[in-house]
């Protein structure tokens, strides 16, 4: 047993406080959106240069100059901006936006994130991700916990960083661990996904962890 | 003094020359000036270097300068949804320098501003810094990125006048604001072309300072790259 994917987006949704302003990258982070928990307004933030990003528009109102960084088509809401690329940015980078929750390949257990290249391969580009990891004020990765070659939470990270020192929290389809970034306490195991043993994460792990499971 | 074209390749006329650095505003094909960038790849002019967000998609937008060859050098940060451009970077044939997305954003920024270089704290111990100075302020390392400066840009705005004040619409602005200001020459598409004094000078996104040329476009040639939508509710 571990969770799904949505079960993984609902866990990261936990995470969202109110009043947050949130990035959410491609994939399961924007699953996210789905698990608001009740009670809780937050504004999407989409780096192409829209804050309090709507929902998929209803058909007949997609309009070409309205989409989401993943060009994906998108509706306002009445709290709607927009703004230009560079206002993006120092919305990012100034530390204005509260969490950042995006996909990974790789997490050290000191917090350096790799999610953007494979070298060798084709290289599609960082797009917003290094700015978001160095910017925002807490950073949450959301991965599968072992890739088909191995281990993904890792001693050090293997392929090219995002960032160094950047990631906060990662939830994965066998539990949820945090990161003391800047300080000396190293990665910790907070909780177990249901039906998970922590002997399953232990096997699964190559970086070295803390246990301080919450959720027992 | 006229600014007004009557299509984009007189607008473009005596601008072009073999090496030269455009940048190219636009999001995937959201706020992409496809008219002029059309034009350029009529023109026959190469060894370019280009600045964009991306590098359009398969046959079209700045792919279609692609096909042809016409493109050296792109700096972007992200260049997915584009085969040739990948086959062409794979074989050697296109040099490709990587920039995060936003600072690829403050390098224009900057650029058109008068601006030098800044330090950010994007990329520090990345392969983005490679090469770079690192400085630290405050206790914090940052890593020193150049401004840029092109010798063309095109934009795409939604509504311009004939003094050159342009305003974009929704997230179609993205990177044209910053790149308009951030070349000797600016050309810009508008889809409504209207008499200086029409639009709300409070409303005016880049002013007429800015853009040396214009061309009306209109909307037709509009394209949404991912289509998503939603079931309405019943009744």
């Amino acid at each position: 047993m571990a969770w799904t994917r949505e079960q993984m987006a609902a866990r990261a949704a936990k995470e969202l406080r109110d009043g947050f302003y949130v990035n959410l990258g491609i994939g399961i982070p924007t699953l996210v959106s789905n698990y608001i928990p009740e009670g809780i307004s937050v504004q999407l933030q989409s780096e192409n240069g829209m804050l309090g990003m709507g929902p998929f528009p209803y058909e007949g109102e997609e309009d070409a100059d309205l989409i989401n960084a993943g060009k994906q088509t998108v509706s306002e809401l009445p709290s709607t901006s927009y703004f230009s690329s560079a206002d993006s940015f120092a919305m990012i980078r100034g530390g204005h936006i509260d969490l950042s929750i995006l996909g990974g390949m790789q997490v050290a257990e000191n917090g350096d994130l790799a999610n953007w290249m494979v070298p060798g391969k084709m290289v599609k580009g960082m797009g917003g991700a290094m700015d978001l990891v160095a910017g925002v004020k807490r950073v949450l990765v959301v991965m599968e916990h072992v890739a088909k070659d191995g281990p993904k939470l890792l001693h050090r990270c293997s392929l090219p960083l995002t960032g160094a020192n950047v990631v906060d929290m990662v939830v994965t389809d066998l539990g949820v661990f945090t990161i003391d970034k800047h300080g000396k306490d190293g990665m910790a195991l907070i909780e177990l996904a249901d039906g998970v043993t922590l002997d399953q994460i232990k096997a699964n792990t190559e970086a070295n962890f803390r246990v301080a499971l919450t959720n027992t | 003094m006229n600014k007004v074209y009557p299509d984009a390749k007189s607008a473009l006329a005596g601008l072009l020359k073999d090496g030269m650095m455009i940048m190219s505003g636009g999001f995937g094909l959201c706020g992409i000036a496809e008219a002029l960038s059309d034009a350029i790849r009529d023109s026959g002019v190469k060894n370019l270097t280009v600045v964009s967000n991306n590098a359009g998609v398969d046959g079209i937008g700045l792919s279609r300068l692609l096909e042809t060859r016409q493109i050296r050098k792109m700096i972007a940060s992200y260049v997915g949804e584009n085969k040739l451009f990948a086959q062409q970077y794979l074989s050697g044939e296109l040099e490709l320098e990587f920039n995060p997305q936003g600072t690829l954003a403050e390098r224009i920024r900057a650029g058109g501003a008068g601006i030098p270089a800044f330090f950010t704290k994007t990329g520090v111990g990345t392969l983005i810094a490679e090469g770079k100075e690192v400085r630290e302020f405050d206790g914090e390392k940052y890593v020193m990125e150049r401004g840029l400066f092109a010798d063309l840009a095109i934009v795409h705005a939604w509504k311009g006048d004939t003094a050159g004040n342009l305003v974009y619409r929704k997230t179609a602005r993205n990177f044209n604001p910053m790149m308009a200001t951030a070349a000797k020459v600016t050309v810009a598409e508008v889809e409504h072309l209207v008499p200086a004094g029409e639009i709300n000078p409070d409303h005016i996104h880049t002013p007429g300072v800015f853009v040396k040329r214009m061309i009306e476009v209109g909307t037709a040639n509009k394209r949404i790259e991912f289509r998503n939508t939603r079931p309405r509710p019943a009744a």
